[in-house]
């Protein structure tokens, strides 16, 4: 029977024996079960002469993954952490075991340090981690490799992939063949263009500013803003004469990255006319008792500052000669300071005396250009002595700006400056500054952060006061912290001013700070197996 | 039998996977809890010992830690024993120790099982034991003549019932397919309920199935024109089955959905676990565990139930081979099985299925139906094939060759289609599935070089 025939059959049942004739012979039958019998007979007919459909245009295979494998416990653990995805609505208490999900970011950083190549059957779940967790996109996307970009291509829940990846939207090999890149460049759409500047400049700065010079006077006002910022990578003197003629674009916001950008180069010649215009304000009087700090702020924003990047006017509530200074000063390189103000090293500059109430606007812009020059001589002196209360130190700084400063620091001192703020001032105001400490922590900032902990619960307050702090030390305290631990986990007897039952808790989390410790002790080892 | 291969070999056996392990999990929420219990923090007094046990303390809310111990041993899947007040089955303590003794890390040493352990595992095995020796327990109490007029009986009303179906199919092909659309389910549901009173579930569950049909898309009177005929065929084959050869009469009474028992010769072999899934409708949760022989070449499928909500009793690691027992269930073209004894703990294997092109496997498919023209899909391995995208859906073409199947639309959603894709990396596959008339649903894959079958359900 021909494929007409099922046809016709449909349109009569569809239609109903009643108003149709039946397109097959009943023999007796009713027309309903005659129609039937047949249907039955074709159906099986139907799926029995089942073919094969032809063959779509097939994927271009993958490229090669030729790291090694991970070790099977690595992979195992792997596949342990990514089930245990966060699902809204899951709040309550912790209980004593690890957040799995949290310690994702450092088994793939070590993963990446080994360099093994991803397990493909996984990658669909650290895509999906990723699309969740922005901040887990690079080290997931550096795991995850080429299959990912590959995969991401083919959907689009993991475009994010092709973004953030240097090279996702394009063939990376682009970049050794001088006509796909110029063609890419002049074709390419605005995100394939950021893709490939980006990736040029870190392979070869200077061929990549050239390229944008190629180009620049025809771009976009907010492409130029896009492209001026993939600079920051790579920056270096032999940028200058680019972002100086950056300084005179039609836009407001180009010229002010242009600037921002020269004068983190302390040798430009922006940075020195900040430097004149920075040190006209701020001299030395020797007639006091004891030497002052005097500031004249300037009297005009002139139109070489303007076109240096100053920003004329100040926000609401801020006075404009003080607005001109900090930005001067910020902008400055610190080395004029010394030389200004008597051959002083930069913690004696920090401790003289300003005239006025000058002191804030001039030790904040200080901070700032310490951070914008990750100087790490005047991120010391500006942070002072860790035990010295947060308002009156020197350079009565906050704690936001402190952790800037610390930044600069060289990652041992950072973790003894920490350390000594804790045992100084303890846990509650320490999270942020923990934060900027490099990982594992480095003792004595480990021992100090234990022994917070420790005095905290004694006090007889609930954990949960210090969640944040306890979160950090699971995922940041060195392994090796664990035995030490041990003896926190017992529960003790209940001091009699405690809060009811918070030993108990304190208890529960110190397991799960233990348990989380061995956990990535563990991790670390089943990585390095052979 | 291959020796195992696993690297992390040790006396008491081959750990087994995270996966394999989570697969254990009654629902998503004890996945997660058995997960968080996966590590060494709360745990003390862990080991294992070299006949498959694996026990420890779990420290809870409580003061007194809680009692697990797993035997992993067990001719029937994984048993479980836990001092814990959870009525899940296996409760997140017996999965996180799983996990611990999974992640191989020294977390459970070997060692000799404690008193509480042991007791418990001795229990087991003597009951275990005496079963055995007993040998089958004899046929269900009573006397053989009251079973027949049971039996008897109960054919009467599948009889009513497929009779009253006949004619409600005739009224139905009568007023037109098209009045089907505006009744809705309500018809279809009462129907179904009629065929439930008249015992014939299978019938009750193929006319439920109609209801969500005139609301499935384009094309859909053809679709229902074809259940509607597979109906009548199964109500003829009913009422004709004196007519018919005895094991397509068999094929009949299980598709109506009659009682019947494993009644085959027990089979011996290394059954490899290529997948476990579920489905769920409200009343009942189904699991399906796909084996392949590795000696017989024979696919067999197990099949265990759970009430609504409740995990299935049964539970296999997907991707492990285990020394057993099967025997099948009567009727031609049925695949279905149950396992028997068990003689070892599941290891990893190196073989796969023999795989066949995808030409082949509709014909595999076909062939089947001559048995059983009820068979909605028929078990293959596909042999180096590459997943495709096809418009809005996907396919398995042939490597080598320029014929592929469609993925089943059901396939499409749920992460399994992209692990399949990630395995492949557009390089040619090893897939298992089930080839049917809605296209091919993948289960198990291996990748093109050696690896264990990674599981797509």
């Amino acid at each position: 029977m021909s494929e007409s025939s099922w046809e016709e059959l449909v349109t009569a049942a569809l239609l109903g024996t009643d108003r149709r004739t039946t397109p097959v012979g009943t023999a007796g039958k009713d027309a309903p079960t005659a129609l039937l019998d047949t249907a039955a007979v074709q159906t099986v007919r139907r799926r029995a002469g089942l073919r094969p459909a032809s063959a779509a245009a097939l994927p271009e295979p993958a490229t090669e993954d030729r790291r090694p494998a991970l070790p099977s416990a690595a992979r195992r653990r792997l596949a342990v952490l990514l089930a245990d995805r966060p699902d809204a609505g899951s709040g309550g208490r912790r209980g004593t075991a690890p957040d799995l999900m949290e310690l994702l970011p450092q088994w793939l950083a070590a993963a990446n340090e080994h360099g093994y190549a991803a397990p493909p059957d996984l990658l669909p779940a650290l895509l999906d981690a990723a699309r969740g967790r922005t901040d887990l996109r690079p080290q997931t996307l550096a795991f995850a490799g080429p299959r990912a970009i590959w995969l991401a291509r083919l959907n689009p829940d993991w475009r994010f992939a092709l973004r953030s990846t240097p090279g996702g939207g394009t063939a990376v090999p682009a970049l050794g063949d001088p006509v796909e890149v110029e063609r890419l460049w002049q074709e390419g759409l605005f995100a394939e263009r950021v893709t490939l500047l980006v990736a040029m400049r870190a392979q070869d700065p200077s061929a990549a500013r050239d390229l944008l010079g190629t180009t620049w006077s025809t771009e976009r006002a907010e492409d130029r803003l896009m492209f001026l910022d993939s600079l920051r990578t790579g920056l270096s003197d032999a940028d200058e004469p680019f972002l100086e003629r950056a300084l005179a674009d039609r836009s407001r916001n180009v010229r002010a990255t242009a600037a921002e950008l020269l004068s983190a180069l302390p040798g430009s010649a922006l940075a020195s006319r900040m430097a004149a215009r920075a040190a006209s304000c701020v001299s030395f009087d020797h007639t006091q008792t004891q030497p002052t700090v005097v500031v004249e702020a300037p009297h005009e924003c002139d139109a070489g500052m303007e076109r240096d990047g100053v920003v004329p006017k100040p926000p609401a509530g801020r006075g404009e000669r003080s607005w001109w200074l900090g930005q001067l000063a910020e902008a400055a390189p610190l080395a004029i300071w010394s030389e200004r103000l008597g051959g002083r090293k930069p913690e004696e500059i920090v401790a003289l005396p300003v005239a006025d109430d000058w002191q804030g606007e001039l030790h904040g812009a200080w901070c700032r250009a310490a951070v914008r020059q990750r100087d790490a001589a005047w991120s010391r002196a500006l942070l002072g002595a860790p035990a010295s209360p947060g308002a009156a130190g020197p350079g009565a700084v906050s704690l936001a700006e402190r952790a800037k400063l610390l930044a600069a620091l060289p990652a041992g001192e950072r973790a003894e400056w920490v350390a000594g703020f804790i045992s100084a001032h303890g846990l509650s105001e320490a999270f942020q500054l923990l934060g900027v400490c490099a990982t594992p922590w480095a003792e004595p900032l480990g021992h100090a952060v234990v022994d917070a902990l420790n005095i905290a619960r004694d006090a007889g307050s609930y954990p949960w006061s210090f969640s944040g702090v306890m979160g950090l030390a699971e995922r940041c305290l060195d392994p090796a912290t664990a035995a030490r631990l041990d003896g926190l986990t017992a529960i003790p007897d209940e001091p009699e001013d405690a809060s009811p039952g918070a030993v108990g808790y304190w208890s529960e989390a110190f397991q799960r700070l233990v348990g989380t410790l061995r956990l990535r002790a563990t991790m670390r080892a089943e990585l390095t197996a052979p | 039998m291959a020796g195992p291969t696993f690297d992390d070999m040790t006396q008491q056996g081959v750990r087994w996977t995270a996966d394999q392990v989570l697969a254990l999990a009654p629902d998503a929420a004890s996945r997660k809890a058995g997960s968080r219990l996966g590590a060494a923090g709360p745990w003390s007094e862990t080991g294992s010992s070299g006949d498959g046990t694996v026990w420890g303390l779990c420290k809870g809310s409580g003061s007194k830690p809680y009692q697990t111990v797993v035997d992993i041993a067990d001719t029937a899947g994984p048993a479980y024993k836990c001092s814990c007040p959870s009525r899940k089955f296996p409760c997140k303590h017996a999965l996180g120790l799983l996990l611990l003794w999974a992640g191989g890390d020294g977390g459970v040493p070997d060692a000799q099982a404690p008193e509480w352990a042991e007791q418990w595992i001795g229990g087991r095995r003597q009951r275990a034991e005496q079963k055995r020796t007993a040998g089958p327990s004899p046929a269900t109490s009573g006397d053989p003549e009251a079973a027949r007029r049971r039996a008897e009986k109960r054919a009467e009303r599948v009889t009513a019932g497929a009779m009253e179906l006949e004619q409600r199919l005739a009224d139905l092909l009568r007023s037109g397919l098209a009045s089907a659309e505006s009744s809705g389910y309500g018809l279809w549901e009462e129907t179904a309920a009629r065929m439930v009173d008249a015992q014939a579930p299978g019938l009750a569950a193929r006319v439920r199935e109609l209801g969500a049909i005139p609301s499935s898309g384009s094309g859909w009177p053809a679709r229902l024109l074809e259940e509607c005929a597979l109906i009548h065929l199964l109500d003829q084959g009913w009422l004709r089955r004196e007519q018919l050869p005895d094991s397509l009469a068999a094929t009949v009474r299980s598709r109506i959905g009659l009682p019947a028992a494993a009644a085959g010769p027990a089979v011996r072999d290394r059954w490899l676990v290529l997948a476990q899934y579920d489905t769920a409708d409200s009343h009942l949760t189904t699991r399906r565990i796909w084996l392949y022989g590795e000696e017989s070449g024979r696919m067999v499928l197990l099949l265990s139930y759970g009430a609504a909500g409740r995990a299935p009793a049964l539970a296999l690691p997907v991707g492990l081979a285990l020394d057993a027992e099967v025997s099948s269930y009567p009727g031609a073209g049925q695949l279905r099985a149950d396992l028997g004894e068990q003689f070892t703990p599941p290891t990893p294997t190196a073989v796969r299925p023999a795989g066949v092109s995808t030409t082949q496997a509709v014909a595999r498919y076909g062939e089947a139906l001559k048995d059983d023209p009820w068979l909605e899909s028929w078990p293959v391995t596909l042999d180096r094939v590459i997943p495709a995208p096809d418009g809005d859906g996907w396919q398995l073409a042939d490597a080598d060759g320029k014929s592929a199947l469609l993925l089943a639309s059901s396939a499409m959603s749920g992460s399994g289609l992209w692990r399949l894709v990630a395995v492949s990396g557009g390089a040619p596959v090893t897939v298992f599935g089930e080839c049917g008339h809605r296209g091919f649903t993948p289960l198990a894959v291996w990748p093109e070089g050696p690896g264990e079958p990674i599981p797509l359900c």
